[in-house]
């Protein structure tokens, strides 16, 4: 990915499509500025001016609850006024009707395009489409990358763990299909996570899965050894009509994460997962309500996060203008 | 008809194993003499080919004009002018148009459409299956008499392997050549990129290179049981290349050929959802892109085809697995051939031969070669000219090239074809 098309020439994030690219710096800058955010949550006035006049569409041509709700209300603290569209992808199969409907949008003075879309590449074509005042905000594209959800994981697991540098992060599950693991992996080596595992029969796993920069394990009980944090994915029930597993059981069986299973981890291990949850499917209801589970820590600092990566995409200073705010 | 001299060019015609600077004498739309001028010989035009290279028109084994049906795409006169200034006279259309060349009545529109465009020498490849949709036999007998030079699928896989084995003995009675893309419709998982560490990073669909072993083993064996002869276009994969060897020291009838755009792609060179790289077969890697060049060098692979594909831009405007697969390629043909003479991976004779004798050879063609009494389609080039792909210098309709705005070594200053002059440089 070039990482030019993100940049502006001062080298500031104007696109926020993949974390391909984006220096440990970077990173680490909207992990502070999501910080600064967060605490805002708990005050009593929620809200910032720092977007105030802007419009941000959301357009989302597949679904979501989760993220595209913490993307609105994100807007909606930074000020912006915001319209979220759910588009049928049959609408928009052709990319022609998908730049006519840009197009369209375009014609309205919006500054924000954030996109959800089921194909891979969907975001990256509407960054290089797009007029070039608007900045494009990668809600999820096919099974490329979800790089939001990835910086939120990140912020969670830098608020409990702090030091990337000796983290053992195990992710478990289709990691094939998963625009989310490939984020999660290419942010947990750019800030320097000591081990990225991957943990899934090879059903679950694309060819030279190893070239991302992760070591492979098919067995969950060898493969939580020595394990931080581990990183829990949503399994769909399509996988199992096309001939990728034989069953929910036999999956749960071998990959589902249980308490037992849970001990074999660093005893101060944390449980992730980016929703929503499969119960008895990928997770044992009793882990995931359990007390290493973070799982609702992670939907809350999807807020804070996704109003760094907005905040800092339309070129506002945030950190100082949140500040002068306060 | 009128007398042609083409003269102080280095002649190369590989059939004939001629190699050196010399005349080439063009009486009536053939070739008269190579070398020896004829008696009586009183030429009213004199090419002057110094420095230059004379040899063979090519020949492509597989081509889209994208008419009749989709003239958005590009049109017989667009795409036969893009041919000429390539270089290349004789093409082979597949039959993956709007309809399908399925039957007499569409062979005949395609042979109408060529005469019309004034470029004589284009061979429909007729239709497999009916619709390319792989369940019942085209009228092959027909279709071989309405003008069509081979059987093929297209891009189309042949799903049962029974109606394989019936549609090849059909054409096996029938002495017809089949053209058969090697892609197992399961394994391709409708994919869109090369199963690799690419594919994986940008989460795009893979296919695997079973994808096209599998088929090519099958159709290997279903050669050895109907007696059909087969001839594998647009091989992309090292192991691909083997089993071609192996099967030709094993004694069975088959040729291949590969796409030039394979022979210096690779994934890793696809710019990130850069849809101009969408192409099938993918992009592989630089183990398959070495074993390509070695399996040419060393005659595994007998030809090289453009694979041209024009499109029109809404066709790869979008998400890259939203958009058309394929290259406009015609004109990139020669200088990416002359590309490796220059890095010293096959001589200049052995590309020439890939472009012209053995195609000729496949398709039981007299032509590809210098010989006295062929069609004089004859190529004069430069092969020292640079040249920048450009809009001035490009002639398809199909802009959609990943070399856009690269330069080029190698260009096409004269092209016949039965001895009529359908290119000239600068003309």
């Amino acid at each position: 990915m070039s990482s030019n098309l993100q940049l502006n020439s001062e080298g500031k994030l104007k696109h926020f499509l993949t974390l391909e690219g984006l220096s440990k710096e970077l990173l680490t800058e909207i992990l502070d500025t999501a910080e600064s955010f967060a605490g805002m949550s708990d005050s009593q006035v929620k809200k910032v001016p720092l977007l105030r006049g802007k419009t941000i569409v959301n357009l989302f041509f597949e679904n979501s609850t989760r993220t595209r709700t913490t993307f609105e209300l994100a807007a909606t603290r930074l000020s912006a006024d915001v319209l979220s569209m759910n588009i049928a992808t049959s609408a928009t199969s052709k990319g022609e009707s998908l730049l006519d409907t840009i197009r369209n949008l375009e014609a309205m003075f919006v500054d924000m395009f954030v996109v959800r879309h089921a194909i891979s590449g969907a975001a990256h074509f509407i960054a290089q489409h797009t007029a070039p005042h608007i900045s494009v905000i990668n809600a999820g594209d096919g099974q490329h990358a979800h790089p939001t959800q990835a910086m939120l994981d990140m912020f969670t697991i830098r608020q409990i763990k702090q030091d990337f540098s000796t983290l053992r992060v195990a992710i478990i599950g289709d990691i094939l299909h998963s625009r989310v693991a490939r984020s999660q992996i290419q942010a947990l080596n750019t800030l320097g996570a000591a081990e990225v595992r991957v943990i899934a029969p090879k059903t679950l796993l694309p060819a030279h899965v190893e070239s991302l920069g992760v070591t492979v394990s098919h067995n969950l009980t060898e493969g939580l050894k020595d394990i931080d944090v581990i990183i829990m994915l949503r399994l769909q029930k399509e996988r199992m009509t096309s001939a990728l597993l034989p069953s929910e059981s036999e999956y749960f069986k071998c990959f589902g994460l249980t308490e037992n299973k849970l001990k074999i981890a660093k005893p101060d291990a944390i449980v992730m997962h980016p929703g929503p949850i499969n119960r008895g499917v990928e997770i044992d209801s009793k882990v995931a309500d359990g007390p290493q589970s973070v799982i609702l820590k992670q939907v809350s600092n999807g807020i804070a996060v996704r109003m760094a990566i907005m905040a800092m995409a339309m070129q506002t200073s945030a950190r100082s203008a949140i500040t002068g705010s306060n | 008809m009128s007398q042609i001299h083409i003269q102080h060019g280095r002649i190369i015609d590989p059939a004939n194993n001629i190699d050196r600077v010399g005349s080439v004498y063009i009486a009536d739309g053939k070739i008269v003499s190579v070398t020896q001028e004829p008696a009586g010989f009183s030429p009213d035009t004199v090419i002057d080919a110094d420095n230059q290279v004379v040899c063979p028109g090519f020949i492509d084994l597989s081509t889209r004009l994208r008419e009749p049906g989709q003239s958005r795409k590009a049109t017989f006169k667009s795409e036969t002018a893009a041919a000429a200034s390539a270089g290349v006279t004789t093409m082979c259309l597949q039959p993956d148009t709007v309809p399908v060349i399925d039957t007499a009545a569409v062979a005949e529109l395609v042979k109408d459409l060529a005469e019309k465009s004034g470029y004589q020498q284009i061979y429909p490849i007729a239709a497999l299956t009916r619709k390319l949709e792989g369940v019942e036999l085209s009228s092959m007998l027909s279709l071989k008499q309405a003008g069509c030079i081979a059987v093929g699928n297209a891009s189309q896989p042949v799903q049962n392997l029974l109606i394989l084995r019936r549609a090849m003995e059909y054409a096996a009675s029938h002495d017809l050549l089949l053209i058969f893309r090697p892609n197992d419709y399961w394994l391709g998982n409708k994919g869109c990129a090369h199963e690799g560490a690419f594919a994986t990073r940008y989460g795009l669909p893979g296919i695997p290179e079973a994808a096209e072993t599998i088929a090519l083993s099958h159709c290997l064996e279903l050669a050895e049981l109907t007696g059909c002869r087969v001839h594998f276009g647009q091989i992309s994969c090292k192991r691909a290349v083997i089993k071609i060897h192996q099967a030709k020291k094993y004694g069975l009838n088959v040729s291949a050929d590969v796409a030039i755009h394979q022979l210096h792609l690779t994934e890793n060179d696809i710019q990130p959802f850069d849809s101009s790289y969408h192409v099938l077969p993918p992009l592989r890697t630089d183990a398959d892109k070495d074993a390509l060049r070695q399996g040419l060098a060393s005659g595994t692979l007998d030809a090289i085809c453009s694979d041209h594909q024009p499109h029109d831009m809404d066709a790869k405007l979008g998400a890259f697995p939203e958009t058309e697969a394929g290259i406009s390629s015609l004109e990139t043909l020669l200088p990416l051939m002359l590309r490796l003479v220059a890095q010293q991976k096959i001589t200049l004779p052995q590309g020439i031969a890939a472009l012209s004798t053995n195609p000729a050879r496949i398709l039981r063609l007299n032509s590809g070669a210098l010989t006295p009494g062929f069609n004089a389609d004859v190529c004069v080039f430069n092969p020292e000219f640079s040249w920048q792909i450009d809009a001035d210098s490009w002639q398809s309709q199909g802009l959609n090239t990943p070399f856009w705005g690269q330069t080029m070594t190698g260009k096409v200053t004269h092209t016949l074809q039965a001895g009529k002059l359908i290119y000239c440089q600068g003309e």
